[in-house]
């Protein structure tokens, strides 16, 4: 029987489609068993399996942290602003995913002639087919999108999308990895002259937490704060957060996902270190909201719900760096005086530096990774040394200078071209209206602050 | 008829009801509303900063009540809304034009 037009052309067009597919199923199938036998025989000789399991298992945990940061920030911010929150968590760490693979692994891990930034390794080409590649791309990604998402916290509620995400692109394309390969490089083909210096940052309190902090302070700086937040005579107003619970389950999340942030970051399957490290974390955390309750509870008169759930990720993030050679008293003392800082950082930032912060992200990452930076070498177990404090002071101080700079230029850039800061009324009237033309909580009547 | 609205604390809700239970009355409304007497509000804080809360949280009941019973409901109502502290809340009786019960279409007294 004849086949009329159009189903016709549509059966012979699903024919076509069948043999191409079939043809590329089998070219693909030649070419994939080639390479698995190759693979096979380089995973029995290079690394161990387990390496793979466990180095993927805590990028999973770390890839997590990102539900984490979205619910704090969501928690922490106005329900008006809901999905504009989301959106910019969800797609920090999606346009970064790509970036990083395109450039920043690259940049970060290529072989590196000056110690400067690496040169190869761009999209992951030319890296042969050694399957360790991918274990380690993706648990560096994660953590490249962990730095990235730091910052839509402190612009939350005022910022344009559209400038949100050519920022994710740039951080995870330029910003993060040429620091991180000052630092890591050397743990694949590149070597930076931050670690040649001696700078220890076992799994990032600098190269994730301070750069993207100094970041979120670049931003928030260049953003300005929002509107209704500070008066006239330029006390601050207290803009509450519309969900403590959200924000809680965001901490807790964060604190999981941290256990693969440290202790993953042996990315050996076969180091009995990574007990040590995760008690470390595990006591950092707490020590930091104690450390956090307390301040608070002193200062202020009551024990507040928000700065003691910003001590917990305080402590995570100074302990991050020293986890692997640190004691455990010391990671409490780290944690213990990190929940303490963060106090003193947050209010120090609102109400002296008049830096409009959300959620808290500079003070917590910023601050708190450059301590915990510092302690690392104060609390090294050995003792600390002059040259091990003043390497790692260099570091901090480096990390500042490039995440800072790179930051407020790239905002001020953004500033002046697509624009960074939303309209007066969009801000008034919620981004997931202006934004997203959508409303986050469609069945309930959302108020506005004062 | 009258229409009785009363602002309370949303937390007398419960012995409102209970109280007008043992009275006969055809129905009531309960909304969630917020606002203030002429009190100055609640202090409450966040991240060590002092902030007031000057739209409270209240609830609104409404209920509809011949002549006769109205002011037997409205003493009930003080009497089981009242804590004795500021933000007690208020009750309005407002005369009634018309009512209409929609199911049947009656008007009057007997769609009361």
């Amino acid at each position: 029987m004849r086949l009329t037009f159009p189903r016709g052309r549509l059966a012979k067009g699903i024919a076509v489609s069948g043999l191409l597919l079939a043809t590329a199923g089998a070219a693909g199938a030649v070419v994939e068993s080639t390479a698995l036998t190759q693979t096979a025989a380089m995973v029995a000789a290079e690394r161990p399996a387990l390496d793979f399991v466990w180095t993927l298992l805590a990028a999973f945990l770390v890839f997590f942290m990102q539900a984490g940061f979205a619910m704090v920030e969501v928690g922490f911010t106005r329900a008006k602003n809901a999905t504009n929150i989301i959106m910019k968590n969800l797609m920090d760490c999606s346009v970064g995913a790509l970036a990083f693979w395109a450039v920043g692994f690259g940049l970060m891990f290529g072989r590196s002639a000056t110690g400067l930034f690496g040169a190869d390794g761009f999209f992951l080409s030319g890296l042969g087919g050694d399957p360790w590649t991918f274990a380690f791309w993706v648990f560096q990604a994660v953590f490249a999108a962990t730095a990235a998402t730091i910052v839509s916290g402190a612009m939350a509620e005022r910022t344009k999308f559209a400038s949100y995400l050519l920022y994710s692109l740039v951080i995870s394309a330029f910003v993060y990895p040429v620091f991180g390969s000052w630092a890591w490089g050397g743990l694949f083909h590149g070597g930076g002259w931050l670690e040649k210096a001696g700078f220890i940052d076992f799994a990032g309190s600098s190269v994730v937490h301070s750069v993207g902090g100094w970041c979120a302070l670049a931003g928030a700086m260049v953003l300005g704060p929002r509107l209704g937040k500070y008066n006239g005579d330029g006390s601050p107003r207290p803009i509450p957060g519309h969900n403590i619970p959200i924000a809680a389950l965001g901490v807790f999340i964060l604190w999981f996902g941290w256990f693969g942030f440290n202790a993953g970051s042996t990315t050996s399957g076969s180091d009995p270190s990574i007990a040590a490290i995760a008690a470390n974390t595990y006591l950092a955390a707490a020590a930091g909201a104690v450390g956090a309750l307390l301040t608070s509870w002193l200062r202020f008169g009551a024990p507040d719900s928000s700065m003691s759930l910003n001590g917990v990720l305080a402590g995570l993030v100074a302990v991050t760096a020293g986890c692997a050679n640190v004691g455990q008293g010391s990671a409490a003392a780290i944690g213990l005086l990190a929940g303490v800082i963060v106090v003193f950082a947050i209010t120090f930032i609102e109400q002296r530096l008049r830096v409009d912060d959300p959620v808290g992200a500079i003070s917590v990452h910023g601050v708190c990774g450059a301590w915990g930076t510092l302690a690392a070498g104060i609390f090294a177990t050995g003792g600390p040394s002059l040259t091990a404090v003043g390497v790692q002071a260099l570091g901090v101080l480096v990390c500042f200078v490039w995440a800072f700079g790179n930051g407020y230029l790239l905002f001020r850039l953004l500033a002046a071209t697509v624009g960074l800061r939303a309209s007066a009324e969009e801000e008034l009237g919620g981004l997931d209206a202006g934004e997203h033309r959508s409303n986050a909580y469609p069945e309930f009547v959302l108020t506005t602050a004062k | 008829m009258k229409l009785i609205v009363g602002i309370i604390r949303p937390e007398r809700v419960n012995q409102v009801r209970r109280a007008l239970e043992e009275l006969q009355y055809p129905g009531l409304t309960l909304s969630d509303v917020r606002g203030h007497g002429r009190q100055k509000g609640l202090s409450q804080q966040w991240r060590g900063r002092e902030y007031v809360v000057d739209m409270l949280p209240k609830v609104r009941i409404e209920i509809l009540a011949s002549d006769d019973e109205a002011p037997a409901l409205v003493q009930a109502i003080v009497e089981s809304a009242r804590t004795g502290d500021i933000g007690d809340g208020k009750i309005f009786v407002l005369p009634v034009q018309e009512v209409v019960r929609i199911r049947t279409g009656d008007r009057g007294d007997e769609a009361v």
